[in-house]
């Protein structure tokens, strides 16, 4: 029984994303631009 | 009393230009998201980059207007996240990765055919020895052990080649192999790679 559970022991466990994670989403989104022309849409990356 | 700005306020102002919104959104709700990958992949890693191709989704579809506020904000970021879950273990599926631990490594069981330099040289040496030691046999055992191992001839084909029976042939191979033990022997040759 004890291995049942122990098999689960980390499942529950909090969990952040790392702040060098966020901050690639973050310079990622500010990069990112979304051009439309007619029905078209162009995703360009400005640095 | 701290008043909360609801999430699709937030996704409004981020869809209008305002960037430190999705700061907002993504620092709220990060934790939940993680846990809630990393309670299905259990690694830390693979929950980073599930989170990232997670709010990858979330920037783009936000950016190209797709996004309509029909649900609410988490459950529909914790739906692309689940999808790519799925993804993450199909992809697994097709090729699993394997990963060793103290008790084993992989590479102990699978290696390179080729020998190293150090390994060939010695094969060489070897060779090159034992050459020189078929010389030292007489003629009709050399002939036989040459036809036998590097012309990798059957006894039959032997016989047939050089006129004797295949008992004959079997008894040269026999003393060829007798004698070139004794040289080896008497002049403290080691063989070994």
């Amino acid at each position: 029984m004890e291995k049942i559970y122990t098999k689960h022991v980390g499942k529950n466990k909090f969990f952040k994303a790392c702040p060098e994670t966020v901050r690639f989403l973050l310079d990622y989104s500010r990069s990112l631009h979304v051009l439309e022309h007619e029905e078209f849409q162009f995703e360009s990356m400005l640095n | 009393m701290k008043l909360q700005i609801e999430d699709s306020e937030l996704v409004r102002d981020y869809i209008s230009g305002d960037e430190k919104a999705l700061e907002v959104l993504i620092n709220r709700h990060n934790q939940r998201i993680s846990s809630f990958i990393y309670s299905k992949v259990l690694d830390r890693d693979i929950t980073e980059d599930i989170f990232q191709d997670t709010f990858i989704k979330v920037i783009k579809t936000l950016k190209k207007g797709s996004y309509s506020e029909e649900g609410k904000f988490l459950p529909w970021v914790m739906r692309i996240a689940h999808n790519l879950i799925i993804d993450h273990f199909r992809k697994n599926k097709r090729m699993p990765m394997f990963e060793g631990n103290d008790d084993f490594n992989i590479f102990s069981v699978i290696g390179d055919d080729k020998l190293n330099i150090e390994k060939q040289i010695i094969k060489d040496q070897i060779d090159s020895d034992l050459k020189e030691l078929i010389e030292e046999l007489p003629d009709d055992q050399k002939e036989v052990l040459l036809m036998r191992i590097y012309k990798d001839m059957s006894f039959k084909e032997i016989s047939e080649n050089t006129g004797v029976s295949i008992n004959t042939a079997l008894g040269r191979m026999r003393y060829a192999l007798i004698n070139l033990r004794k040289i080896i022997e008497k002049n403290n040759i080691v063989l070994t790679n």
